[in-house]
């Protein structure tokens, strides 16, 4: 007998004439949460891996948002005629936010090809390559973040109580990450062309949501900005903390666009988790 | 008690990136047999059709035949990972997989940090890392390069630091894509020791191999696979000895 471990007994069952694809899906995602451990330790790698040799590391992500912040700081703000005192707080939250999004939507797109080798050899949960993602990425946005209060002691911006509601708007982040890498990951294992629309995508976003720019500026057309769910999910971070509050539509939509990306990803995972395996 | 059965198993492969129509019908023209396109136009690779075998404790099958048979494929099924479009199949036991011993390996982490990742990948409590750890440290003989990242060893080095872990865990069912034999002389007859050790411990074993002489040593039972089908399945000596005077 070895002396390593023993593997626990396991049963595993495939009819193709019952599937019963919700019950392996769901098994899948129960087991892939279970195993966050080894989710979050891939995550810790990919990072130190990425970073190798550099002595700042991911301190470089925050490095160029301040540069972007000063750069554009001063432009913008003489631009659409606003104090810095004024424009600094909205950008820099806007900024660190978008950074955090664009990088969980472009690194979602990899999600599953990224993992092809393991995928091709150990039976794993799927869901633990998406959150593998998920912690990656918040991994990064943890090194920017700390730039928003520090931006706000600098101008002496203070926002009141309702700033918590923040961690709900990071919250309704995570998940959208989460529903994201299932979708995106299986998607672009199978149509390899997605990734790079996404990118192009992500790039307009860039300028049509108000990041730079204050959705005021908008005037009566500020009401349509809620059917862009990039500006909804950056608003329930942004409002609470530079707005007082955010308003109650935009939660709402946010909380919709969460909800309506979570099914079709669900039902996508749900039907198309078994042929993965052959997309990577 | 370990247990397989499969029950006109049959996999298909999709070609997806086959960008050119041109290549396509290439394709299809010269292997009309197992490359067809299905229903939604997609080019398909039969890899296993119609396959029934059951496997019961205490057999060692030694799955034999050409390059492309499928052998790599039935494996892979049986692994979970290739899930099957008809049919049934049905595992019980723990299974182990030895179909590319590498794989799940981080080029930049040390030998150390790698065991560990592979406690986790196999969802090892912490008693059992350190044991997977201990057993791995002590069998690989790698000493203080187990401290090295991966990246700076030798090939010879790292094939004995994956042929550790993979086989450290002990399974119920062992899947084997060609026997591990690598590394200088001293290693080798350790590792066998190691792999004898692991398949009596094992209660099944399925073995992929175009060594007959492996399998007529370990195996109790050959299946033999062409183009996707079982075309003979019983006592090795049979079915190895019908398959050798067929190709001379």
């Amino acid at each position: 007998m070895l002396a390593g471990p023993l593997l626990a007994p396991d049963t595993y069952a495939f009819n193709a004439a019952a599937p019963r694809r919700a019950e392996l899906a769901r098994a899948d995602l129960r087991k892939g949460f279970a195993s966050w451990r080894l989710a979050w330790a891939l995550a810790r790698l990919d990072l130190r891996n990425r970073y190798r040799g550099s002595v700042i590391g991911p301190f470089w992500m925050t490095l160029s948002t301040v540069l972007m912040m000063m750069g554009l700081g001063l432009l913008y703000s003489r631009l659409l005629g606003l104090s810095l005192g004024e424009y600094l707080p909205h950008l820099t939250v806007s900024l660190v936010v978008w950074n955090i999004l664009a990088g969980m939507v472009t690194d979602a797109c990899t999600s599953m090809t990224s993992a092809e080798g393991v995928i091709r050899q150990l039976r794993i949960p799927f869901t633990v390559h998406a959150l593998r993602s998920v912690f990656r990425n918040g991994l990064t946005a943890a090194h920017s973040l700390p730039l928003i209060p520090l931006v706000f002691l600098l101008f002496g911006h203070l926002p009141g109580p309702e700033a918590l509601l923040a961690l709900v708007g990071i919250g309704l982040l995570l998940a959208n990450a989460f529903f994201a890498s299932i979708l995106l990951g299986m998607l672009c294992a199978r149509f390899r062309d997605i990734a790079p629309i996404v990118a192009n995508v992500m790039q307009l976003a860039f300028f049509l949501t108000p990041i730079l720019w204050k959705p005021e500026l908008l005037k009566d057309l500020a009401v349509w900005l809620p059917l862009n769910p990039f500006y909804a999910l950056l608003e329930t971070i942004r409002g609470p903390l530079v707005e007082g509050g955010g308003q109650p539509l935009v939660w709402l939509a946010a909380i919709l666009y969460t909800l309506a990306l979570g099914a079709v990803s669900l039902a996508f995972f749900v039907r198309f988790r078994g042929r993965l395996a052959f997309w990577v | 008690m370990a247990r397989i059965e499969a029950k006109d198993l049959r996999v298909e492969f999709p070609l997806y990136h086959l960008g050119a129509r041109s290549l396509k019908k290439r394709l299809l023209a010269r292997a009309a047999v197992r490359v067809r396109t299905d229903e939604a136009n997609r080019v398909v690779v039969s890899a296993l059709r119609d396959l029934n075998f059951r496997i019961e404790s205490g057999e060692r099958v030694a799955l034999v035949g050409r390059n492309g048979a499928g052998k790599t494929t039935l494996l892979r099924s049986l692994a979970g990972i290739y899930e099957p479009v008809g049919g049934e199949l049905r595992i019980e036991g723990s299974v182990g997989s030895l179909i590319d011993p590498a794989a799940g390996m981080d080029p930049d982490s040390t030998g150390r940090e790698n065991v560990r990742l592979r406690a986790l990948y196999r969802n090892l409590d912490l008693a059992g890392q350190a044991a997977l750890e201990e057993e791995v440290t002590a069998f690989a003989g790698l000493g203080e390069f187990m401290d090295v990242p991966i990246k700076g060893y030798s090939a010879g080095m790292s094939i004995r630091l994956a042929f550790a872990i993979a086989t450290a865990m002990q399974p119920q069912v062992l899947l084997m894509d060609e026997w591990f034999m690598a590394g200088d002389a001293a290693f080798m007859e350790k590792a066998e020791a190691r792999l004898v050790n692991l398949i009596s411990g094992a209660d099944i074993m399925v073995i992929a191999t175009h060594d007959m002489d492996i399998a007529r040593r370990w195996c109790t039972r050959a299946i033999r696979l062409d183009a996707g089908r079982i075309v003979a399945d019983g006592p090795v000596e049979p079915v190895i000895s019908a398959m050798l005077s067929e190709v001379a």
